[in-house]
């Protein structure tokens, strides 16, 4: 519990005058080694595709490490030339956002444990007074997921809302990433995502 | 500041595999603060906002760490609409101004924000705006700032004005500039309204009165001021803007 804070209102139907930026969806420029594209859609109660929804997230290097003076580890050793950490993209009118970055490292956990590899995202929209917040974990980390404390918390039932699909990698001879997830939030009703209050 | 800082962080090498990670923590708002997601008055909430309850995410090193987005963002005319073209925008000039500060009134410096807002005429410049008031073909309503060392921020522009929306019967929303803020950790992330002193709409806007306590609300109206309004030029309004606030370290995870 602390202070009043100034309240939050919805982002409404227009931020997109300001808030995408071109490179917005580009943890990492295109192309980079390694990199991987997140690709999901958003969905209201109804079951349909959200057009007008921003996502955001945020994450961790390949190393684990954050730059940020806030890591106590401090930063990492070498750095990872033009890995911004954050990702910024508006819904397409399909509802569908892409994000294309770097698979963070897993991170230690404040009492000795283990985080497994994971971002944080945060979904905006007209009809969302304050964003909500979820966690976007990895298909092939199922020994480090099932460790993780955030997960564990997590009914387990409902766990599976947290964890992207994988996708087919692309045709032999056809340009894109092999490194490719799904990952759909549910703002509401069937399968409806975890958010967490951060 | 010093003194605060060597006893917050951990002595170098405390993270080695066995040891405890100190972390900083953001307090949580009291009740009331902020707007619940499920409001009756604000139609697009209904099929937009989760059953379940939200689940408790103790905050860990994603979370007390976010972007610092700065400088290479921002072009000189970005925190000054009426100058973004050839010719000056239609409308009452006005100057928006204040700090960031946390809820233990701590400067935020160095944080991006970033506002979007109708032009005069209560217009936005988008694709899907469908309102038919006119553009002014000299003012895009966007804009952007970094807060300096003490965490103040200006802006020039131009009043916005009040525009119809469909929720409601003849409902339309105040005046308003939409306010977007990251501060230095994903948690103090804020994307909020500021309105106008005064405004008649306010008292009947379902997104303004959807925050539950009244002096919350409140903090979403700057204040006039005819100190740094400027003669013959322009008037000025202050706004402070509050995010969540660093509490003392705590041992996160671990029993008392």
């Amino acid at each position: 519990m602390s202070g009043f804070v100034t309240p939050s209102q919805t982002v409404g139907p227009f931020f997109a005058m300001r808030l995408p930026w071109r490179d917005g969806p580009y943890v990492v420029p295109e192309g980079t080694p390694g990199a991987i594209t997140i690709i999901g859609r958003v969905f209201d109660g109804a079951g349909n595709v959200i057009p007008d929804a921003l996502i955001e997230t945020w994450q961790a290097a390949p190393d684990g490490t954050f730059a940020h003076p806030d890591d106590p580890r401090g930063a990492s050793p070498g750095g990872y030339h033009g890995f911004r950490g954050f990702g910024r993209c508006e819904t397409a009118p399909d509802g569908s956002y892409r994000i294309v970055t770097l698979k963070p490292g897993p991170l230690p956990a404040p009492d000795g444990g283990t985080e497994a590899p994971h971002l944080d995202v945060s979904v905006f929209a007209r009809g969302l007074l304050d964003r909500v917040v979820t966690r976007m974990y990895f298909p092939d980390e199922a020994e480090a997921n099932g460790s993780d404390p955030v997960l564990s918390s997590v009914p387990a039932d409902r766990r599976g809302t947290l964890i992207a699909e994988p996708l087919p990698a692309p045709a032999e001879g056809v340009e894109g990433s092999p490194g490719q997830l799904r990952f759909d939030v549910h703002l509401q009703g069937e399968g409806e995502t975890v958010f967490f209050d951060v | 500041m010093t003194a605060d800082v060597s006893t917050e962080r951990p002595a170098a090498g405390s993270t080695a595999a066995g040891d405890t990670l100190i972390l900083p923590s953001y307090g949580r708002a009291p009740a009331g603060n902020h707007p619940p997601l499920d409001f009756t008055g604000y139609r697009s909430t209904a099929l937009r906002h989760p059953k379940q309850p939200l689940v408790l995410l103790p905050q860990r090193l994603t979370e007390v760490t976010g972007p610092l987005l700065g400088d290479e963002l921002i072009t000189p005319t970005d925190a000054d609409l009426t100058t973004q073209h050839a010719g000056e925008p239609q409308g009452q000039r006005i100057i928006v101004t204040g700090r960031v500060l946390d809820s233990g009134g701590r400067p935020v410096p160095d944080t991006l924000i970033e506002i979007w807002q109708t032009n005069a005429a209560g217009r936005y410049r988008h694709a899907r705006e469908h309102h038919p008031a006119p553009l002014d073909p000299n003012f895009d309503g966007v804009g952007r700032c970094i807060t300096d060392s003490a965490g103040r921020y200006r802006f020039v522009t131009i009043r916005p004005g009040a525009y119809p929306w469909g929720n409601h019967y003849n409902a339309w929303r105040p005046a308003h500039i939409h306010f977007s803020l990251f501060g230095r950790a994903f948690t103090q992330r804020l994307v909020t309204q500021m309105y106008f002193p005064g405004d008649p709409l306010l008292p009947l806007d379902p997104i303004y009165n959807s925050v539950p306590d009244e002096k919350a609300r409140q903090r979403l109206i700057p204040e006039f001021s005819i100190e740094l309004t400027q003669p013959e030029w322009a008037l000025a309004y202050t706004w402070d803007i509050v995010l969540r606030g660093r509490n003392a370290t705590v041992f996160e995870g671990r029993p008392a």
